[in-house]
């Protein structure tokens, strides 16, 4: 009975994976089938050329750009204001604490469609009481209200990360650095800034990638400017060919080596530690022999 | 915060605190009350606002109640307005996607927590992880292709001599739930994932030693261990399904309508804004009663939920 159990959890565990993952098997075959609608049946005989108009589709490009430049600038903001606000967390308690980290993480939880109208009408209203109807640039609609929309929940993601990290600093070395004359930014700078430093890349990479997936935020403030999911999302809905699926196989591509290069280096560093370990045990072993 | 200008200097300190305001403030607090004050303006041509006709009215929330149609559930039928309708249905819908999320995840949760190696665990989690990174936009697409009245599903279905013509997936709300449920179903793995993998292995075999069948060990022990785990996953899965706009757009069917979508045609096809920003701060009054809920029902903190 035991072993049926088992067994049964095991087939479970493997469907559930085929369930994952058959959707973009199917995504990813569709996008070689030459056959004007994207689909794996019926299949119509091998092609490159959906590649070779996605490479020409300019509009495509452009998206590609603004993505990337909109990820960077949340990537770069998140992490600054995260890491400021993960600080600014450990160092206060009581009520304050309370109502502070409050607030912080509900933002994780705002539905992305109301940040984006909030962050929309604000700057707008803003701009029109400021300047009247001729509003100057960060008041208009547009990508940077798209990032600091986004910024807006991210930095909660980033803060929970160096937050998590700050749990095990040693807040004793502060004091010895201060101690022994290093000054108030020296400290920031040498001693509590290089600990976090793990926290503050793994913030960055998952700002980068969250941004990069933002919809919701970037549909109400964008103004007319696209973006990669913006794009995918009215040729899904307006006459779809399967350039879309050949956008997609490439972005699974990286998403997978990239997935794959960071097991490989954590599996290297297990080893190392490993290794590191045993060579411990060993001269501990030796060192009693001698004794 | 004494302490913090001890160490880090006035001036840096004072640079911490200005960076969390600019967030909290300008990206969080005033956003949200704009959003407020906005819901209660009405919809004017641009030579009245500020104008005498400017003043605030509960008009745009009342604009839920416009339109009345019929709807016949079990046989009942009766006049709903049709926002109404929409909200609920959009309520309704998250819920069962919830429910269905938890009864997919919780066995594999509990699979790869106390039975699969940890020899094996990073490679599962890898397999995981890549559809989590495909953007939502793209695991929508896919079932829209696989769910296509000629597509793959049907294909292999009467390939198999299971159904002899080809079958329109998308009708109501099919569509919808199918696609949250395979966009949202990880959020609710990790977090029930974590709670599991912090019970100790000797409880479960303790009673099983006493003879305890296995519903009972799920029942008495694992989830109520699991209790935490449960409710972070319950509020992601609900909150990302009742906010998506991706989806219900992507596989909605003639007669579908999520509620971010309604929200949307007040923002961008009608451009009343103001209507938009009532709409939306319903949607925001509905997830918070649904995290306070949950939050009571399970028993747990707010600072539970986000780890």
């Amino acid at each position: 009975m035991y072993k049926i159990r088992q067994t049964l959890a095991r087939v479970y565990a493997g469907a559930f994976i085929f369930y994952m993952l058959i959707p973009l098997v199917i995504m990813g075959a569709a996008a070689f089938n030459d056959n004007k609608t994207p689909s794996i049946v019926p299949w119509k005989g091998f092609t490159w050329k959906w590649f070779e108009a996605l490479w020409a589709d300019d509009r495509m490009w452009h998206a590609f750009q603004n993505t990337i430049f909109v990820a960077i600038a949340v990537a770069l903001i998140s992490v600054i204001v995260g890491t400021a606000a993960a600080i600014l967390i450990n160092s206060v308690s009581g009520n304050l604490r309370a109502v502070l980290y409050g607030t912080m993480i509900s933002t994780i939880l705002i539905p992305g469609a109301v940040i984006g109208i909030s962050t929309m009408i604000m700057w707008t209203k803003m701009g029109g009481l400021l300047f009247g109807a001729d509003k100057p640039f960060p008041f208009i609609p547009g990508l940077h209200l798209s990032v600091l929309g986004q910024v807006s929940y991210i930095a909660a993601i980033v803060m929970l990360l160096v937050l998590a990290r700050l749990q095990s600093f040693d807040q004793g070395l502060e004091e010895a650095a201060l101690d022994l004359g290093a000054t108030h930014g020296q400290v920031m700078r040498r001693i509590l800034l290089p600990h976090l430093y793990p926290a503050i890349g793994a913030g960055a990479a998952v700002a980068f990638f969250q941004s990069i997936e933002n919809f919701n935020v970037t549909q109400f403030t964008r103004g007319g400017a696209d973006t990669l999911t913006v794009y995918v999302f009215s040729k899904v809905r307006s006459g779809i060919t399967p350039t879309i699926n050949a956008l997609a196989l490439m972005l699974i591509l990286v998403t997978l080596s990239m997935a794959v290069l960071y097991e490989i280096k954590r599996r290297r560093n297990a080893n190392v530690e490993a290794a590191r370990e045993a060579e411990a045990r060993r001269a501990a072993a030796l060192e009693e022999a001698v004794i | 915060m004494g302490d913090m200008i001890r160490r880090y200097g006035p001036g840096l300190t004072l640079l911490v605190c200005l960076l969390t305001a600019f967030w909290l403030v300008m990206l969080v607090i005033v956003p949200n009350i704009t959003l407020l004050e906005s819901s209660f303006r009405p919809y004017l041509p641009v030579v009245d606002i500020g104008g005498p006709k400017d003043l605030y009215t509960a008009a745009n929330y009342m604009k839920v109640f416009n339109g009345a149609i019929e709807v016949s559930p079990f046989g009942f039928s009766f006049q709903i307005p049709v926002h109404v309708l929409t909200f609920s249905l959009t309520i309704f819908y998250s819920v069962v996607v919830t429910l269905i999320c938890f009864a997919l995840a919780y066995p594999l949760a509990y699979f790869m927590a106390k039975i699969l190696s940890p020899r094996s665990l990073p490679t599962m989690f890898l397999l995981l992880f890549v559809p989590l990174w495909v953007s939502e936009v793209l695991r929508a697409f896919a079932w829209w292709i696989i769910l296509a009245l000629k597509g793959p599903l049907s294909w292999i279905l009467i390939q198999l001599h299971l159904i002899d013509h080809e079958v329109r997936w998308i009708v109501g709300y099919n569509g919808v739930m199918i696609g949250l449920v395979y966009t949202y179903v990880l959020f609710m793995i990790f977090p029930v994932y974590n709670a599991i993998s912090s019970l100790d292995s000797n409880q479960i075999e303790a009673a099983e030693d006493l003879g305890a069948p296995w519903w009972r060990i799920h029942w008495r022990i694992v989830l109520p261990h699991a209790k935490p785990g449960i409710a972070s996953g319950a509020v992601m899965v609900f909150m990302l399904s009742a906010g998506s706009l991706l989806v219900p757009s992507i596989l909605g069917s003639t007669t579908s309508q999520w509620f971010t979508q309604t929200v949307q045609q007040w923002m961008l096809d009608a451009l009343d804004w103001n209507t938009a920003a009532a709409y939306a701060f319903l949607l925001l009054v509905m997830c918070t009663l649904f995290v306070s809920l949950v939050m009571k029902i399970f028993r747990v903190k707010l600072s539970d939920i986000a780890n």
